[in-house]
Order: C-alpha cells, then structure tokens, then sequence
C-alpha cells in the first residue's frame, strides 16, 4: 500500500523534478567548466564527475534533494595535486581517495564531520574561498600569472587592477571586459526583480551572452573573435570522443608520499564538503526527510572511482546547485539524475559552441563563488558568537593559505583545544572527562513522549558526537530536554548544532529544549557563545540564556512582567510546610503579574547542611489568594514521604473518592476544615490533571512539579493548572 | 522465608576524625540488618583503643549490638582483605573522600584496591555521618547478568530495612544492544521497535527477579522500572546523580581479565566519582 503509494507520489512529482534537474544543469555546465579548469584540469573533466555523480548518487545515494558534481573546496586541493602529480597520477589519486570515501561510508564514518570545530571549518572554507578568488582574479582580468604561493595571487590582485588600466592588446582588453562584466552579471543577478530573467540562473546568462556575442561577431559583423585565443575555452572534446579516449591513468606515484598526502587531502574535503552540504540540505527539505550520511558517503566514493576512471574529478555533494534544486521544486533523488541527463545532452548537442565561451566569463563565476566561501560578513557573525572564535578563524585561514589544507584544519582543530583549555583554566577537564561517557538519557517516567537527556563535565566538538547520537536515536515528533546544570562547559560548536537540532524538532512538531544553563556564563550574547560555569554562582550575569530570552518573549504573550535577576528575599515562602526543613537560597528567572498575585520563578533550595547538603532548582508557582482556606498539602501518593517532617500529619482519607484517595497524599492540620474544603469538583479537577505539588498556607497557594527547572512548556501548563485552581478556589 | 543477607558487616577503624561517624553509621547499619559488626583495627591492640571504641560502641550495645574488635599489624590492604575471610565478613564498609571544595566524592587509592580485590560486597559510603538521613531512594542495576537476581534481591532486602519508599531497577539499554543503526528516518523507527522489544524483554527478566522475592519485603515500597540509554555501568551512576537517590546497588564486575586491567571496567567509572552510596555486590 505504502510503496504503491510512493510510487504513485514519485510520477506526480517527476515533472517537477525534471524541470529542476534542467534548471540545476544550467548552472552545473559553467560551474563544472569552470571548476575542472580553475583546478588546471581539462575542462570536460568537472562536467563528466557531475554527470557519472548524478547518475551513480541519485541511483544508490542516502539523501533526497541533494546534487552531487564537482566541488567548489576541492579546487585548491585538486590543483596541488595536478601541479606536484601532474594529471595522469591525479587522476589515480582521485581514484583512490574515492577508494577511502567508499571505505569511510562502509566504517559509518559520517560523524567524521563532527570533530571540527565551527570557526575551523568557517576559516577552511573562508582559505578555500580565498584560494579560488586568488588564482582565478587574474585570468578573469586577463592577467595570466604563475606563482607558487597561493597567498602571492592574493597579494598580486592590485597589481592586476593597476594592470587593467594599461591594456593595450585589443584582445585582452576584451577578454577583461567579458570578465568583468561576467563579475557584474553575478553580482546583481538577485536584485533584479524580473520573473523572467530570473528564470535562467546568473551562470547560464554568462555563457548563453557570450556565445551569442561570439556569434554576433561572427555572422552578423563577419569579424574575427575579438578576445584572444589564449582566453577562450579550449579543449572540449565531443561525446564520443569522451568515451573513446579514456585517459590513461598513472599508478605508478602510489608509492610517494606527496601522493597519499593528496589521496588524504582530497578524501578529508570531499567528505568535510559533502557531509555539510547533507547537513544544510536537510534543513532545505520541504519533507523534512533525514538523510542517510554513510550511504551517500559510500555513493559518493563510487561516484569518485568511477569518475576518476573516465577523466572526471571527484564527486561531492554541492550545497549551491542543491539549494537551487530546492528552490525549482526537486523533491527526491530524479531531480539529481535528470540534472545528469541535461548535462550529457548540452555536450552531445552544444560541445562545439562551449569553446564559444571566453575563460575569463567562466572564471568571473568562480570569482564570485570564492567571494561567497570568503564573505567578510561571516567575520561579524563570527565576531558576535565570541572573540575567541575569530583567532581560530584567523588559525585555519592563514595556515591553510600559507601551508595547506590539512595542516590548517589540523591547526583550527588544536587551537580551538587550546582556547578551550584556557578559558576553563583547566586541562584536566578535558583530559580526564573525554573518553567518559558524559550523556545520560531515559524517558521521565510519568510522561512517557519526554525524553530527558542530562549532559556531564564538559560538551564540545570533541565529544559532541556522543549527545548527537543519543538525539538522533529520538523521533522529531517528541519532546526532548537536554539539561547542561551538571555540564561545566558547552562550546559553540554543540551550541550550534543543538540550535539545527530545535530547528528540526519543531519542524516535525515536537520540542527540544535546552535547560541548566542560568548558571553558566558566556561572553556575548550571542545564542551560540561558549557556556561556561560560574565558580560563584553569585556573580551578576552578563547576557541572557536561551531559556531566558524565550520567557521574556512567554511573558509577554501571556501579559506577565518577567525579571531574570535574583532576589534573596524570599520570606514569603517560609510559611509553607515544605520549607519548614529547608533553607532557600535565592529565585530567578520571575515571571509575574502584580494585579493578581501570580509568581512563576525558578528557586534554589537546599536540603541538609554541610556534607549532606544538596541543592535543587525547581520552577514553582505561587498565587496570593484573596479569601483564605485551609492549610493543605497535597501531592501523588508517595512523594510527600519524601518531603520528610511532616510529623504529625496524617493522609486524610476522603471516603467518598477511592481513586483519589489512592493517588494523592493528602495532609493538613485540620482534616474536617479541609475535608469540607475539597468539594467534589475541585477533587475531580485534581484527578483529571497532571500531578502537581500544591500547598495552602490558607493566603496563598504553592505549586510545582519537578525537583530540577520546567521546559518552557512544563511552564505553560504549570501557569493553565494554577490559574484554574485559582478560579475554581474562588468562585 | 524471612532473607537475612549480611549477617556480617565488617569496617576498617583508625583514629581519624572521621572515626566517630564511621563507627555511629557502622552500627546502625547493623542494627537495622540484625548483623553482627566487626571493628577492624589496623595496628597494635591496646587497652586505651579498646576502650575508646567501646566507649563510642555503647549506646548501640545497648539496643542489642553484637560485635567484635580485630586489631591485626600489617599493611592495611591485605589486613582488611584476610579479615574478611577470618570474621566470615559479608558486607565491607568503607568511607569515601571529598574532592576538594566540590560535592564529589571518590575512593582513596586503600579503598579501590579493596573494592576490587575483596570476595565480600561492599558498601561505599560517602557522607558518614553522625546523625544519618534515612535513606529515601534506591537505583539498583538490572543487567543482564547472573548475579543481577541477588543484587536486585539484596537492594529490596535494604530497602525493606531502611524503610526506603522507592526503588528504581535501571536496565542499561547501550548502544551494543541495538542491531540497528539510526541512520535515516527508517532505521530510526526500526531502532525505536527494536528498543521497545528490548525493554519488554527485560521487564520480563526483572519481573521474575521480583516475583521470587518474598511478598513482606515488597509491601509499602514502590518499584518501578527504567530503562536508560547510555554506556553501560556508567550511566547508571549518572542516573542516581541526576534523580538524587541515595543508594546505589550494583553487580560486582564479574570478570577480570588482561583487558580490563588496560582498559578500565566499567565500575572504575563509579569509583571514580560516587554519585551516592555505593552497594557493590558479591
């Protein structure tokens, strides 16, 4: 039933997806020209790995509306490779490195992503972006230079602008122009507003202009091509010469270190990039479906091989052409196959016209692409999250330029351990706790939907993994709490990640909140600053918590007033019975309104002194009541035992209701005055809610529930329970 | 059948400032399991000691106290571990330290080697105390093990005793259990059926656990079961922390091989840092 179902859904949505897959290969045609060249490989060989991508993945891929070709991070990495291996032997590496994805998929290896540090991968991806917008600067400006370095093309760019303006050859002159206004093209394509210029993305304009240019020149002004021909595509074979002449591939450098360096290097960037791109995509996905990592991993390292073998580069998953898949309606994996198809058709159709297009068109696309990776924008999200995540930025970025790919990963991931380690002035905290299994996680008892997940000594991306695998066990239609009072320190990266998980959770209709972290501080008041504990729980606290922030936002929806600051006077609670025997330590987090005597705070208490001493917080709900009624207690049958040193109280039997007497302890001084209190309504009302805590101390009334701080939601139903006790009490 | 689990319960006794609590908590733990204490003195006997432990000895004495004082030279280990063989000691008491100004507690380097070498259970305690809390809470650990019948046996036994109002088994649900790996929303509801099938499984095996323990010992006391998702021997400690009870029992780790020694076992985790009282059962 179920799968006739799909199927019946999979034709309905094909013509979407068709449509899609052909918008998608508008832009896979330059990107793929372009990257292969920018990589100093032929240019066929970027549209052939999108082609062998697009069929292998959407066929035995794990995701749904991703797109898979050539990437824009493996460029730098590619380029080392053809330049130190020359093309033949890197040809055999990307073999083999498609060789190690397929492994790394088959090792359920997919978390591999997890172990780097965000401003780690920002600054890899801001050196990748920085590596492509270099090198590629100079052709796009008909300035052809070869350096060594990739940080002397950075610093040749001005040079290259002085360059501009001394252009004498005709045919450089209008080779710049067409990059120029290619750069142009990209750069105010998204503002402007016309349905129908927008139909066709911003790379297929450059390339649909400039071969109509080249046509103009050549049939209506009968002139020569007017851009010099070191500046045109060059070297497109046509289909069958693809399939006729494979590229002989050179094993014979397997055995040299530079070799497996670049293996290494290429299978790190093509899973960091891919496992990304499934990251981001996933929360693209209108069907909020979950990708299968490993077994896209394991389709992308086939992709590799195979591409490897018939001349192309590797396959990765691509967040740009994905996102765009997205946005044309692709709902499931045809849309990546069909994308496929349109390729190999332009190249069985139009090969002969793509030498039309001049390089420094193509490369103004990768220009911008570089831009994109090296946004100086991203440096002010950064910024906000924490200074200290911009000197791991600034780690990544300049090692990677100046030395390479992964020895700047390598260096983000040690100096984001490194500033972990001062800002906790510990070291211990890490060496200690990091193979411990830190994260407990059960279904609370009384509610069976909620799931409860209490996190220990420390959370950051290197043990990140063990929360994400105990969340990723839960459905997103459930309620989650994750609790951090026991954890002393949360980096950004979990932050982050948890913030994607909240994200998730609500899309598919359940909760995911982040609980005890009030007593933890962070730098800024971004929502992903590093948390850490205070050592004196005193200190005023300089921003807000999540948790904060979001009863600020309840309160107003519900008319309260709220106030995050701590009060120690809390005398009004003494008269209550509960803490006869315990001794208050301070309330925060109030939520209140004046005109009726409403209270929801969250209290510190303690229990015991000196050794024994044990401190709770718990949310409570306290209400002024206007006449006054019998001192109670009431809570479900065995708890209040618990709550010792009710000497000389006694369970008042109610006769006449067996269930509730069964199920709540009910004590009080007075029996017959609360026997006559507990009217037939109000005992039906207690016995069709949930249980709660609640104590007269005949002026006001005390409610809670749990021994630890409510979720926004436990606060909602506390605030709708409490208020119609009140109403159904002074009526 | 009325169970009568320690009919010996054994403490090391120095003269520390702990030694009044530790000798307070010692014979009420008797008094409470109808068990005869035996003092352990490491160190020459003398008339003064004698007299000194009998003294802080008396008020319990008098409520019917049987003991015994065993004062032997040598180191302390290997004294501890041949008296419990000599005394026929069934349950060991030892003290836990503080760590520093936090509220951790975990065992002095005498005490873990004890633990791990003694053929008796043992009770680590971590807030000996003068006057004692009554112990409200019990998590007990329902591994799927041998030894797990006595372990649970012996938790209810101590509750019955203590007039403890809760137990909690905990079944450990790991990672190892699961044949399916979460990867995609379909694996997800295959692990999520598979989880359910597990936890029926072991209510089952913890069900007939309880039903062999006499009716008596059950009434008045709440026992639920929990299925936790974490590293197994570990999370349960982590569990006790995180819902405050006051007595944790668990297996004795059954077997001790080369491997272990490298890699720690799982109760090194617990020893490391005690969420509460520690019952170890052997």
């Amino acid at each position: 039933m179920s799968s006739k179902n799909n199927i019946a859904t999979f034709f309905k949505s094909l013509p979407k997806n068709i449509f899609s897959g052909f918008v998608v290969s508008l832009i896979a045609l330059p990107l793929g020209l372009g990257l292969a060249m920018a990589s100093d490989a032929p240019p066929i060989a970027g549209i052939i790995a999108a082609v062998v991508g697009g069929l292998i993945v959407s066929i035995l891929g794990g995701s749904n509306v991703t797109i898979s070709g050539p990437g824009n991070g493996l460029v730098g990495v590619l380029l080392v490779a053809i330049s130190t291996l020359g093309l033949e032997s890197a040809y055999a590496a990307i073999i083999c490195s498609g060789a190690l994805l397929l492994l790394l998929g088959f090792l359920r290896m997919g978390k591999l992503a997890d172990f780097f540090p965000n401003s780690a991968i920002q600054g890899m991806l801001a050196a990748i972006g920085l590596i492509i917008l270099g090198k590629q600067f100079h052709i796009m400006v008909a300035h052809k230079i070869k350096r060594d370095a990739t940080i002397d093309y950075l610093l040749e760019i001005p040079n290259a602008i002085t360059h501009l303006f001394h252009l004498e050859n005709r045919g450089l002159l209008y080779a710049a122009l067409a990059g120029i206004v290619s750069l142009l093209i990209m750069v105010f394509y998204s503002k402007i507003r016309n349905k129908y210029f927008q139909l066709v993305p911003a790379p297929m304009w450059i390339v649909m202009l400039s071969i109509s240019l080249s046509y103009y020149f050549e049939l209506v002004l009968d002139l020569p091509h007017p851009i010099a021909d070191e500046y045109m595509v060059s070297g497109i074979p046509s289909a069958d010469q693809i399939i006729s002449q494979l590229p002989s591939i050179d094993f014979s450098k397997t055995g040299t270190l530079s070799f497996w360096l670049s293996v290494v290097s290429l299978t790190l960037i093509a899973s960091i990039e891919s496992l990304l791109s499934i990251k981001a995509v996933d929360k693209l996905d209108v069907d909020k479906r979950r990708s299968n990592v490993n077994k896209d991993l394991k389709a992308l390292g086939l992709a590799t091989v195979a591409s490897g073998f018939l001349g192309g580069l590797n396959v990765v998953t691509v967040i740009a052409r994905s996102s765009v898949n997205v946005n044309n309606g692709g709902s499931n994996r045809s849309s990546n196959f069909f994308h496929a198809f349109f390729l190999v058709l332009f190249i069985v159709l139009f090969s002969t016209q793509l030498t039309r297009i001049p390089l420094p068109a193509l490369m103004a696309i990768l220009v911008y692409t570089g831009y994109k990776l090296a946004n100086p924008n991203q440096l002010i999200r950064i910024l906000r999250v924490g200074k200290e995540q911009l000197i791991i930025f600034f780690v990544t970025l300049f090692v990677t330029l100046l030395i390479g790919l992964i020895q700047g990963i390598l260096a983000g991931i040690f100096a984001t351990f490194i500033l972990h380690v001062l800002i906790n002035k510990s070291f211990r905290l890490f060496t200690k706790n990091v193979l411990k299994s830190n994260v407990l996680m059960y279904q609370e008892y009384d509610n069976n939907s909620n799931y409860f997940i209490s996190v220990k000594h420390f959370c950051s991306f290197l043990n990140f993994y063990k929360l994400k695998e105990k969340i990723n066990a839960v459905p997103e239609h459930l309620d989650v709490i994750v609790d951090f009072s026991m954890c002393k320190f949360v980096d950004d990266t979990v932050m982050e990640n948890l913030s994607n998980y909240q994200d998730s959770f609500s899309k598919k209709g359940g909760n995911f909140e982040i609980i005890g972290l009030d007593m933890h501080d962070s730098k800024t008041k971004h929502p992903f600053a590093l948390k850490q504990m205070l050592p004196v729980p005193n200190i005023i606290k300089k921003s807000l918590t999540r948790r904060q922030n979001s009863l600020e936002v309840f309160a107003k929806e519900f008319e309260l007033k709220y106030n995050a600051e701590k009060y120690k006077k809390l005398d009004f609670l003494d008269a209550f019975e509960f803490f006869k025997i315990k001794t208050t330590n301070f309330s925060n987090n109030h939520l209140f309104d004046e005109t009726c005597g409403v209270k929801i705070f969250d209290l510190e208490y303690s229990e015991g002194e000196g050794i024994v001493q044990k401190t709770i917080k718990s949310t409570m709900f306290y209400l002024d009541l206007k006449n006054n009624i019998p001192e109670f207690t009431l809570d479900k049958e065995g708890f209040l035992e618990k709550a010792y040193g009710f000497a000389g109280y006694s369970d008042i039997d109610m006769v006449k209701h067996p269930d509730f007497s069964n199920r709540f302890y009910l004590l009080g001084k007075k029996p017959n005055q609360i026997k006559a209190f507990f009217s037939n309504e109000l005992i039906h009302f207690f016995e069709s809610n949930p249980y709660y805590h609640v104590e007269s101390n005949k002026k006001s009334l005390l409610i809670f529930s749990k021994e630890r701080v409510a979720s926004l939601k436990e606060i909602k139903a506390l605030l709708y329970f409490g208020k119609q006790l009140r109403d159904l009490i002074e009526k | 059948m009325p169970l009568n689990l320690f009919k010996t319960i054994g403490i090391g006794v120095a003269f520390s400032p702990n030694l009044e609590a530790n000798i307070n908590e010692a014979s009420r733990l008797s008094l409470y399991l109808n068990s005869k204490l035996v003092l352990i003195h490491v160190g020459n006997a003398s008339e003064e000691k004698l007299a000194k432990f009998k003294s802080l000895l008396k008020p319990y004495t008098s409520q019917g106290l049987q003991f015994e004082i065993v004062f032997k030279v040598g180191k302390p280990v290997e004294v501890i571990l041949q008296s419990i063989i000599d005394s026929n000691i069934d349950l060991l008491l030892l003290g836990a330290l503080k760590r520093e100004k936090l509220v951790k507690y975990y065992l002095g380097s005498i005490a873990r080697k004890i633990t791990r070498k003694a053929k008796c259970s043992i009770l680590l305690l971590t807030q000996p105390d003068v006057n004692r809390q009554l112990c409200k809470h019990i998590v007990v650990n329902g591994l799927d093990e041998e030894q797990t019948e006595k372990t649970i046996t012996s938790a209810i036994y101590m509750a019955h005793k203590f007039g403890s109002k809760s137990v909690t088994i905990v079944e450990e649900i790991s990672n190892q259990k699961l044949s399916v790996i979460v990867e995609d929303d379909v694996s997800l509801r295959k692990s999520n059926i598979e989880k359910a099938k597990i936890k029926r499984v072991e209510e089952l095996r913890t069900d007939a656990i309880l039903n062999k323990i006499p009716e008596d010992y059950k009434t008045n006391l709440k026992i639920k079961s929990q299925p936790i998702f974490g590293k197994s021997g570990y999370s349960i400690g982590h569990y006790t922390e995180v819902v405050r009870a006051d007595l944790l029992v668990m297996n004795a780790p059954n077997k001790i091989t080369l491997w272990d020694r490298i890699f720690p076992l799982d109760i090194k985790y617990i020893l490391t840092e005690l969420p509460s009282d520690v019952l170890i059962i052997r």
